[in-house]
């Protein structure tokens, strides 16, 4: 039994998707039978074919007993699923589940992570073997605490005990800090007591990648430096492997600390990953943490060096040894080696703040970012500006790109402030004080990266001169050697524009005049000294001669190559979905022979897993590094369609240069993206649309406000995600939205939509090979329009939604496929007012939904839309008949609000969510009470429900407050909520408002009264600062909170199907459920059309 | 702010030419001087100084596979010996220095020494060139006294580095005993204190890294360097415990002298060998050696323990190797093999208290994974009944 690693969450993404899969397919290559629970629907791993039975059911001890259960699996690999598996494993442990029903934990036993994760035991086993960690004392009184302080020096953390996020804690550098800090963490600290800890900040940070079996074979697989010194969570750091600035000493007694954390924590077989603090000074190394695990680190080092981790793990695991395997990549030498790479790898976070206007910026030891993207490079220069551009932030590498004036525009005090700071954008900082003539030694006094990095970064800075001293693209097409030393420095042909004053176009046609055009390098595990098989390839400048091995010259008849182009880092609005398109699409052309090239740039997702296509390049998904690409393998074809935004908005400029764009056409995406020339479409065809209009400017914007009638929705045309998407509801919001939006899309306008109040909005999926058009699933939502589709949880089959409106939504449907000649899939919104349904959106491309339909009726939607893109027929693929299926799945949205203290909880149009999770059963109720288990809302049975609901949500509060009344809630109100409640005759306990006094909302939670709250946001202006607090509170207080009335509606049912089984909610596997699917036919090698005439 | 050399290096005036008439263009970063030398390349990620340092590259221009070189600069704790053995030195790039332990600069190192260098170079063409067309012969050119046909010329014309005894070269010309006070035993990073020093040994100084010593000196022994010309009586009279017989440069078939002293000094002491030692050795029991394609350079090479079925990672250096089928497996045991190619990594006298192994327990640069060897010595030495007290 294998768990994943649940819903995409800040810290969790599809690194453990790749992990799982790779365990997935290595156990059952040996022979196991694996039992997989997961209750992330997006993965690929709970694909029904990567495990024999597959559970999408809640992550909660509860349900994985009742998998144990039914399925008593001989041993449980805990090791795979990140932190939540671990935890999870724990309890299961704990409970004495494992024991009950003889389940054996292997890679990692209850005690190895009881010791690797409790801090206490953790530092025991630290001294134990003469390790270092960070110096401490606690201290009960200030007396105490400055008896450690005199022991251990400035700067000193102080943690106090017990507060929520480190509450009233912070670094003392002096002796008037240390005073009030100590005495405000005596205060608050529920137990009055405080940690004194040595500061580390400001020092080197190193991470090994271990692997250990079980004769104690031990290897490094990685070694990563970061480039933020520590301070920053390693996750939200920007790191580069190999280690750079480490002598062999160093990097040797590192190595011998790693494995011997290893040893004694205990860890028999599989890797870990262990974390180092170096002091620059004097080199005193420290041990912060070790994870007995494979991690996003892991999966960072697996892709930085051809190992692959989490397979190797998992063959360990079942008592397999490192000389026993084979290295994947040269395919002669074993699996028990230390990879040497010949390149530098880049890893740069991405964020998420521009979702979060009111979260707080500033990295610290909490992660933030929500993604990540990864480059190979033959330097480092090379290495950071590829992953500057990968990050898709619209940066074209380290600045020269136009966009540095936020950063050249400060002045001398607060460019020393914001590089003091940590945070997303300091690399650019960085450069401003390097254009300004800063030092190294100055910048690297105040920001404390090393002078490594910074040499470089500074070489970077000072080269826009060496360009622009050139005078002129054409005096640079001149000077080849400069071109090629710019290039080799890793600038962006965007880059070498903005310093010329050229377009992008020429420069790229001056360096094919001169041949200026990159090598492919091979990933290959041993820096060139083995010929090596696998086909996995970066970009480098100035490597040439001898072409790297790739399987199209050994793989006999010539087959069409097909290019996928992936999604890029994960971002809200874009994430683990696309990548299961695109691995969908890699599968199944494969399968039906073609050969599949994939550009990505993720190095958490399975799409950049080596065994995924035939060939693999990790690329920035830029013109640039796409357009090669293409042209270097002779593709006949690139489908732009599964990887979400980013190849969509590819897709116009590689077809102008050349690129056949497989599927629905450009111009297609585009009639259906461009709101003007899609409003003719839908006149055409006689579909409704909320009355619309477009604006580039206020006064514009208010005119069609004026006509079509206040609230209205507006959006900047093609984002994704609802990025700055609002719901407008007076005159002088929409003039600051006007002003703010131009920076959102510089060349398109504002879209405003007349606002349908109390619409049921739906999603439609749909296939069409231009002949046959197919509905994948109806999907009604659960949360009304105007909430960000991403966000709102929804639900197959429709379960509301009449006869006639499915009929309508089915003709409009085919409508839009025929009319948009639609290769591929295509998805759709409506929203549906009593009997009027209106069309909202057509994206005709892979939309979010796609897996989750495809899990929930178990027809391979992304797999057929690939082959129908390349030709293939539905009639051909035994597609022809929407399946509805006879259970119920729910889809809900996961947040990051915790992450973000104090932040308000409200949904919007305005996409927030970081994954979903999905709950599927026979009945509707259970499944959606599932889904909000999985979900982390944890709805409690029984207790105290606090309800404050706006004044238009009375009426259904009203009902609703009866029903929690007879399944036995006590209620509690304010006043408002209250009146309404006692005239309908319902009794319950009014509360204060959080501003007018005692006891409100927030004492309730502090005194453990209410563990449910139902607070459904005031309209129109800005939430009322009592809302935002009690929510934000709650939040921090882990109580699940409804937003939103249809939500409680939902919930409620959900509860009652829960009493009414009496508690016994059934866990059934995806197999199962899909058994009454239909059957499609997916051609193979033989049958398909790869093989070139 | 910095001064960047930008367009020198666009000029790229200095070459490699190798031997099969192709030119790597690069920019000088070492000493003035053009030499020739055999070209191979290592692998390791970290630990350019021990590798430069070591004796065993004399004659060699090493080429570094990782692309950033120079990183943590150079300091005296690092070093292997006393001086820069690698004929000349290849890379991509050649950086600045930044790290604590660092005491110069490598470029500024390389010009004291006296050796050139390259960077701006190709290095993973270059090393797939040397990896299916195997080690080869080059010169390199940073004066600009030679044009590139002539630089191939010179290549070809060079001899080579069979046959030749490099080890007289570099080996000490007097015997001297290591590290008395122990300073340089508990340099930066190793062991703090010293077991007393009760056995008695002497090193064959054939290329010897002072790791070795340094590694003999934990292990309780107090060491005699000597010449590697030093007959076995020569060495019996100084009733050493036991011989360790050093790493070095070149052809072991190059030094019949010391095979012949190794023969004789077969039963009468215990004896390990590290690397040449092992090759040395392994002539001496009735074995051939023969040169490798492009040799093992590196420290990531995993080695079995045929006895124990486990596997270390170790640091490796050498282009020769002991032919396992010219082994007489009736006098001795193959003990480790290289699980990339198979290859002989290990060998034990069955009669005597000799073994020896092809690769590196010393370390500097690589993983500490063999360390233990160096124990095992000590126990052959301890249990032969050989000791002398």
């Amino acid at each position: 039994m294998l768990i994943g690693s649940g819903p995409i969450v800040i810290g969790q993404a599809c690194e453990f998707d790749y992990s799982g899969v790779q365990a997935c397919k290595s156990l059952r290559e040996e022979g196991y039978e694996v039992v997989l629970v997961n209750s992330n629907p997006a993965t690929i791993m709970t694909d029904p074919e990567f495990a024999d039975r597959t559970y999408i059911e809640p992550l909660s001890a509860d349900f994985l007993s009742a998998v144990i259960r039914r399925e008593r699996p001989d041993a449980l690999l805990p090791t795979v699923g990140g932190q939540t598996a671990l935890n999870l494993a724990m309890e299961l442990d704990k409970a004495g589940v494992l024991e009950k029903y003889g389940v054996e934990m292997i890679g990692a036993t209850a005690e190895v992570i009881e010791r690797a994760e409790d801090r206490s035991l953790f530092k025991q086993a630290m001294l134990k073997i003469g390790l270092d960690m960070p110096r401490s004392g606690s201290a009960r009184t200030i007396d105490e605490a400055r008896k450690v302080r005199d022991t251990l020096g400035y700067p000193l953390v102080i943690r106090p005990g017990f507060t929520l996020g480190g509450a009233g804690g912070g670094i003392a550098r002096d002796e008037a800090a240390f005073e009030r800090i100590v005495q405000q963490g005596l205060f608050l600290s529920p137990t009055h007591e405080v940690l004194v800890e040595e500061s580390i900040e400001g020092w080197k940070e190193f991470e090994l990648e271990v692997m250990r079996d079980r004769k104690d074979n031990c290897v490094i697989v990685c070694s990563i430096e970061n480039l933020d010194p520590m301070g920053v969570h390693t996750g939200d750091s920007i790191t580069v492997a190999p280690a750079q600035t480490l002598t062999d000493r160093e990097y040797q007694n590192m190595r011998d600390a790693a494995l011997a954390v290893m040893r004694v924590i205990g860890v028999e077989t599989g890797g870990s990953n262990v974390q180092f603090a170096l002091n620059p000074a004097n080199g005193r190394m420290v041990v912060i943490e070790m994870n007995p695990r494979v991690s996003r680190s892991s999966a960072l080092a697996s892709k930085a060096t051809g190992f692959p981790i989490a397979k190797i793990a998992a063959k360990l695991a079942v008592g397999y040894t490192l000389d026993e395997l084979r290295n994947d990549i040269t395919r002669q030498t074993p699996a028990c080696f230390e990879p040497s790479i010949d390149y530098v790898v880049t890893k740069i976070p991405r964020f998420a703040f521009e979702k979060f206007p009111s979260a707080d910026p500033v990295l610290g030891t909490q992660m933030k970012s929500v993604g990540e993207t990864m480059s190979i490079g033959r330097t480092f220069k090379e290495s950071l500006q590829k992953a500057l551009r990968s990050l898709e932030t619209g940066r074209a590498g380290f600045g020269a790109d136009g966009k540095d004036d936020p950063f050249e525009a400060r002045d001398d005090a607060s460019l020393e402030a914001a590089l003091r700071t940590p945070h997303s954008n300091r690399l650019f900082d960085i450069r401003a004080a390097f254009r300004r003539g800063w030092s190294v030694a100055r910048i690297h006094g105040i920001c404390k990266v090393d002078p490594w990095f910074l040499r470089h970064l500074e070489e970077l800075a000072a080269y826009e001169d060496e360009i622009r001293a050139a005078g002129s693209l054409a005096e640079l097409e001149r000077d080849a050697a400069r071109f090629m030393q710019a290039k080799q420095f890793g600038f962006s042909d965007r880059q070498i524009a903005w310093i010329l004053q050229a377009t992008e176009d020429a420069v790229r046609a001056a360096r094919q005049r001169l041949g200026l055009v990159p090598a492919y390098g091979l990933v290959d595990t041993c820096a060139a000294e083995f010929a090596a098989l696998t086909p996995y390839f970066y970009s480098t400048y100035g490597s040439g001669g001898l072409p790297e091995a790739s399987p199209t010259a050994q793989s006999g008849a010539p087959r069409r190559k097909i290019m996928i182009i992936g999604g890029g880092p994960n971002r809200i609005g874009q994430g683990i979905e696309f990548d299961y398109c695109c691995v969908h699409a890699c599968f199944a052309l494969r399968d039906a022979g073609y050969e599949t090239v994939m550009v990505n740039s993720n190095p958490e997702t399975v799409s950049t897993d080596y065994d995924t296509s035939d060939m693999l390049y990790f690329e920035p998904l830029t013109l640039e590094d796409v357009l090669h690409v293409y042209r270097h393998e002779g593709c006949a074809g690139a489908i732009v369609q599964f990887g979400g935004q980013t190849p969509l908005n590819l897709a116009r400029a590689l077809e102008a240069n050349g690129v056949t764009i497989i599927g629905t056409s450009p111009y297609s995406i585009d009639q259906a993206e461009d709101r003007k020339q899609f409003q003719e479409l839908a006149a055409r065809l006689g579909l409704r649309q909320p009355e619309n209009g477009l604006a580039t400017g206020a006064d514009e914007a208010e005119a069609v406000a004026a006509r079509v009638g206040f609230p209205v929705l507006m959006r900047p045309s093609f984002v994704l995600g609802g990025r700055a998407m609002v719901i407008v509801f007076d005159r002088e919001t929409l003039r600051t939205y006007m002003r703010e939006a131009v920076e959102v899309s510089e060349d398109r306008p504002v879209l405003i939509d007349r606002f349908l109040a109390n619409a049921c909005e739906v999603d439609v999926d749909c296939i069409s090979d231009g002949e046959t058009h197919v509905i994948g699933a109806i999907m009604e939502h659960v949360e009304l329009a105007g909430i960000h589709s991403g966000d709102s949880a929804c639900i197959i089959p429709a379960p509301n939604l009449s006869k006639s409106v499915k009929a309508v939504i089915r003709k409009q449907t085919f409508a839009l496929a025929e009319a948009l000649k639609v290769k591929g899939l295509m998805n759709i919104q409506f929203a549906v007012q009593g009997e009027d349904v209106y069309i909202l959106e057509v994206n005709p491309r892979a939309s979010r939904t796609v897996p989750f339909v495809s899990k929930t009726t178990g027809v391979p939607l992304a797999k057929l839309a690939a082959l129908v893109m390349v030709g293939e027929k539905l009639v051909d693929l035994g597609f022809t008949q929407e399946f509805i299926p006879q259970h119920y799945a729910v889809k809900e949205a996961v947040f990051p609000f915790t992450r973000f203290p104090g932040i308000d909880v409200v949904l919007s149009p305005e996409m927030k969510s970081t994954g979903e999770v999905m709950g599927i059963d026979g009945n509707c109720g259970l499944a959606y009470l599932k889904s909000q288990i999985a979900a982390g809302n944890r709805l409690p049975k029984g207790g105290g429900v606090f309800l404050s609901v706006r004044d238009e949500d009375k009426g259904d509060a009203v009902e609703l407050a009866r029903k929690l009344k007879q399944l036995g809630f006590t209620l509690y109100a304010t006043l408002g909520t209250s009146t309404a409640l006692w005239k309908a005759g319902i009794r319950d306990r009014a509360v204060f408002r959080i501003s007018s006094g005692h006891p409100n909302a927030i004492d309730l939670i502090e005194s453990d009264e209410i563990n449910w709250i139902i607070s459904t946001p005031t309209v129109g202006t800005e939430p009322a600062w009592d809302e935002v607090k009690m929510r934000a509170h709650a939040v921090t207080r882990n109580i699940p909170i409804t937003t939103t009335i249809n939500g409680l509606r939902w919930s409620i049912m959900g509860l009652k199907s829960y009493q009414t089984a009496h508690g016994h909610v059934k866990v059934r596997s995806i197999q199962e459920y899909h058994e009454r699917s239909p059957p499609v036919r997916l051609p193979t090698r033989v049958s398909g059309k790869g093989l070139q005439a | 702010m910095t001064t960047f050399h930008w367009a020198e290096q666009r000029k790229k005036p200095a070459y490699l030419a190798l031997e099969d008439g192709t030119i790597f263009r690069g920019w000088s970063v070492g000493a003035a001087v053009d030499r020739v030398g055999e070209v191979v390349f290592n692998t390791g990620l970290t630990g350019y100084q021990e590798i430069i340092s070591d004796p065993s590259y004399a004659g060699q221009f090493v080429t570094f596979t990782c692309p950033e070189i120079g990183n943590v600069g150079m300091n005296a704790a690092d070093r292997e010996s006393l001086s820069i053995h690698a004929s000349g030195l290849v890379m991509h790039a050649c950086n600045a220095a930044s790290n604590w332990r660092s005491e110069s600069e490598l470029g500024r190192a390389l010009k004291d020494a006296g050796v050139p260098a390259l960077a701006g170079i190709d290095t993973r063409r270059l090393t797939r060139l040397l990896r299916d067309q195997g080690t080869m012969k080059g010169f390199m050119c940073v004066t600009g006294a030679a044009d590139e046909a002539d630089g191939v010329a010179q290549a070809r014309a060079w001899q080579g580095l069979d046959g030749q005894d490099y080890a007289a070269r570099v080996s000490c010309a007097q015997p001297y005993a290591w590290d008395a006070d122990g300073r340089e035993t508990c340099s930066w990073g190793m062991a703090a204190r010293l077991p007393p020093a009760d056995l008695k040994i002497v090193a064959y100084d054939f290329g010897i890294k002072w790791n070795i010593l340094r590694g003999l000196r934990r292990q309780g022994m107090q060491v005699t360097v000597v010449p590697a010309k030093t007959t076995a009586a020569a060495v019996l009279a100084m009733k050493p415990d036991g011989v360790l017989l050093s790493n070095g440069p070149a052809d072991p078939a190059a030094l019949p002298y010391a095979v012949a002293a190794i023969r004789e000094l077969l039963g009468k002491v215990p004896m390990m060998g590290i690397c040449l030692g092992h090759q040395l050795l392994g002539l001496a029991l009735g074995g051939r050696t023969y040169r490798l394609k492009f040799g093992h350079h590196g420290c990531n090479h995993p080695v079995m323990d045929l006895a124990a079925g486990t596997v270390a990672i170790t640091s490796q250096n050498h282009n020769f190797a002991v032919a396992a089928e010219t082994i007489d497996t009736a006098r001795v045991d193959v003990t480790h093999i290289n699980l990339n190619d198979q290859t002989v990594e290990g060998i034990r006298c069955k009669a005597f208290p000799a073994f020896s192994v092809q690769y590196h327990p010393e370390a500097c640069p690589g993983p500490h994974d063999a360390a233990p060897l160096f124990q095992q010595f000590r126990t052959s030495i301890t249990v032969s009944g050989c000791a002398a007290r």
